[in-house]
């Protein structure tokens, strides 16, 4: 049995059915005038023995082509991709089914940052009191290791409401090499984690590792096949509509290979895009559509998702504002026109804008982590611990987060009347209303410990203090002490005899059997 | 078969059901009989009503007390617990007075003139008379002459006020007054309740006591009954 997420009965949609069709419309102008820049020759030439318009730009060591994509090839493409994905996990409860015609939403982490936050609680004395002492977290940022790495994904192991993995952090260590990376963060995931596991990969050089690796946990090539514990994020087309030559290379090659693969665009709404919803709507849908129709190409039927990061521009700096509304709005739409064309859509929510947790973090995640959820998205990206957009990751913040999609997916039970529960209730009335008291308070017990009563917020504090940081610090570091179910020795062993690059360390005291 | 009846009894009340139809906590006891048909069975059987309520009523009371305070309870398991008590307790006042064996103390509690909130009132009542006070409920919106007369006949120890309003909560001082030209005020502790008041106001207007909730009030009124005694 796969996860079950949460399904979204009837998803919020700010578009209506006229305007979902004039964006598509629009896309498909843009990808013809005036088209995309590609800086990758494959894809042009891909794109070109398909039937697609390619000119040649410019020649030299930077070679671009202008690629002007008919319709009928991204209509095909359309036609081709699957509409369910299933992205598999070492433990198969935890699988995840994406189908693009159902709004089912799973939560999952992400997305990579480079600074890891540590979290202090130092005793602050009154001046005017000393008596009075308090407590007050205390962050510190550095950057992120392999060990970071491995706390992140067994704590989110045990997180209730997370439904898959993303690399959360950027594995910086002194011994880690563009040549090591992707193997070591893959398998500080697959190890710590029975859930899904996606990433981006830092050199194409260690995809057939990176997939032997999968291979090898899952049980053989088919078993892979039949339950792909691995996936992966590309941004092959940087905004706007220009295919980057490295990331386009890696996006070929995975869907050669058949794994899922998210085609994900992030234009910034003011720099990248226009600052108008139509624009920047038109503009992202273009580009994920372009890679959609590129994949299938690569390899009809590969499975695909439609990744959309748009956000908008802070007005101070040019920085991606995450927190902005629009941000959502956007998002919001991208899941709409996703359910347009029947793919799973990977989204994004609940990134902030502060680089640390406090009243500004919560306020910008829960808000858009609630809207974005309403609209259905099928994988949703949803930033647990993120802070400062995509730069800073608090492993404590994760575990905030996780009570609040609590809450959110609590919201989102089915509402439950019927004729049963109808005429349960009007006996329940009748009874009371007999009663001297008219309380209806012995009727809740039951459904108090049956989970039909939502918890109250799990980090509340017993007196008049906000204790909630120190609360949810406490609550990490519990599940950071609960047992992972890692890989067996024996697959470990296969792992690091076949595998190179990994760091031995990963597994202290694992013997290499022979 | 009496201890039998007894345990039943305790069980019924940590579970809070009154009678067969009623849920408990769990479905272990669904269908069976609650606490009123079991305090009904133990008078039939002849077990005295003071071992009904002390092994039966108060036993049970008692650990869920303990679950409340250990977290594993939460409020509406000890007002289903302690409404069960009440009303077992009311089938057995007659079988009490015939034996004299008395009440806790007598509760008179009251929402004043002006105000009909009766929520927070009624839960106080719930607790008290589980906790093995007598209590009488006036109502909601009951004239000031009215509650002095009530009192004036009933002799309650302790006069209950409730108000919610910042616009009724003055009415309590009035009631006050009241007792006092009538004679009655060193006759009956009042107690007053409510989100409008609080220890300050029972200062100013000359109560003995402010509960913030029904909990408060049995600690209150367990220290005015041991100072009593």
């Amino acid at each position: 049995m796969p996860r079950e997420g949460i399904l979204v009965h009837n998803p919020y949609e700010r578009m209506t059915k006229e305007q979902v069709r004039q964006i598509h419309h629009a896309s498909m102008q843009i990808l013809t005038d005036p088209g995309l820049i590609s800086f990758n020759r494959r894809a042009a030439e891909i794109f070109a023995s398909n039937g697609a318009e390619v000119t040649p730009v410019s020649s030299g060591d930077h070679p671009t082509w202008l690629v002007k994509i008919p319709e009928k090839l991204v209509l095909h493409a359309l036609d081709s991709a699957p509409r369910i994905v299933k992205l598999g996990a070492r433990n198969p409860d935890n699988a995840l089914i994406l189908n693009g015609e159902e709004p089912r939403v799973y939560f999952v982490t992400g997305s990579e940052t480079n600074i890891w936050l540590d979290v202090e609680f130092p005793t602050y004395v009154k001046k005017s009191d000393p008596k009075i002492e308090i407590q007050v977290p205390e962050f510190r940022p550095r950057r992120g290791t392999v060990a970071d790495l491995c706390q992140s994904a067994h704590v989110c192991e045990h997180l209730e409401t997370l439904d898959g993995y993303i690399r959360t952090v950027n594995i910086q260590d002194k011994d880690i090499t563009e040549d090591n990376k992707d193997v070591n963060k893959f398998f500080a995931s697959l190890n710590n984690t029975t859930k899904h596991v996606m990433s981006g990969l830092t050199s194409l050089s260690q995809l057939d590792n990176v997939v032997n690796m999968a291979r090898i946990i899952a049980g053989g090539e088919e078993e892979l096949k039949q339950n792909p514990i691995i996936s992966f994020i590309t941004c092959l087309v940087k905004s706007p509509l220009q295919f980057v030559e490295d990331t386009t290379d890696t996006f070929i090659e995975v869907c050669k290979r058949g794994l899922p693969v998210v085609v994900s665009s992030s234009p910034q709404a003011g720099t990248t895009a226009p600052m108008k919803e139509a624009g920047i709507m038109a503009q992202i849908n273009a580009e994920i559509l372009a890679g959609i129709t590129l994949g299938q190409l690569v390899n009809k039927g590969t499975p695909v998702l439609y990744g959309s990061v748009p956000v908008r521009a802070r007005m101070d700096n040019l920085d991606d504002s995450y927190g902005a509304v629009e941000t959502s709005q956007y998002n919001v739409d991208c899941s709409q026109m996703a359910r347009y064309y029947k793919i799973p859509n990977y989204s994004t929510s609940g990134v902030c804008d502060p680089r640390t947790p406090g009243t500004q973090s919560s306020v910008e995640r829960l808000f858009s982590d609630i809207l974005v959820t309403l609209s259905g998205p099928q994988y949703l990206h949803c930033a647990y611990g993120l802070l400062e957009c995509n730069s800073v990751f608090c492993l404590t913040q994760a575990v905030l987060d996780d009570a609040h999609f609590q809450m959110i997916k609590f919201f989102l039970r089915p509402a439950r009347i019927d004729e049963t529960e109808i005429a349960e209730s009007l006996k329940q009335i009748r009874e009371v209303m007999a009663t001297p008291q008219k309380l209806y308070i012995s009727y809740i017990r039951r459904a108090m410990r049956s989970r039909q009563i939502s918890p109250p917020y799990p980090f509340e504090g017993d007196g008049e203090g906000d204790n909630v940081f120190a609360l949810a610090h406490k609550r990490m570091q519990e599940l950071l002490a609960k047992p992972v179910d890692h890989i067996d020795r024996a697959t470990t062993a296969r792992i690091f005899e076949e595998i190179p690059g990994l760091l031995r360390r990963q597994v202290d005291g694992l013997k290499t059997e022979g | 078969m009496s201890e039998e009846i007894i345990a039943l009894l305790k069980e019924n009340v940590i579970q809070g059901r009154k009678t067969i139809e009623d849920e408990g906590v769990d479905e272990s006891l669904d269908g069976t009989p609650g606490v009123l048909e079991l305090t009904q069975s133990a008078i039939e059987k002849g077990i005295p009503a003071d071992e009904i309520i002390m092994h039966g009523l108060t036993a049970g009371m008692q650990i869920v007390g303990e679950k409340f305070a250990a977290k594993k309870y939460f409020i509406p398991d000890m007002l289903a617990s302690a409404e069960a008590v009440g009303r077992a307790m009311d089938i057995l006042k007659p079988h009490l007075e015939a034996s004299n064996v008395e009440t806790r103390g007598k509760f008179m509690i009251v929402t004043v003139k002006g105000d009909i909130h009766d929520i927070g009132k009624n839960i106080v009542a719930i607790l008290l008379k589980g906790a093995g006070y007598e209590v009488n409920d006036l109502g909601i919106d009951v004239a000031t002459e009215k509650i002095v007369e009530a009192v004036r006949e009933g002799k309650p120890d302790y006069l209950g006020l409730s108000a919610l309003l910042t616009t009724t909560r003055v009415v309590m001082g009035e009631i006050i007054e009241a007792l006092k030209e009538n004679g009655l005020r060193d006759k009956v502790k009042v107690l007053i309740g409510g989100t409008a008041v609080s220890d300050e106001y029972a200062d100013e207007i000359g109560a003995d006591a402010y509960c913030e909730d029904g909990f408060q009030a049995i600690k209150k009124l367990d220290a005015f009954q041991a100072a009593r005694t």
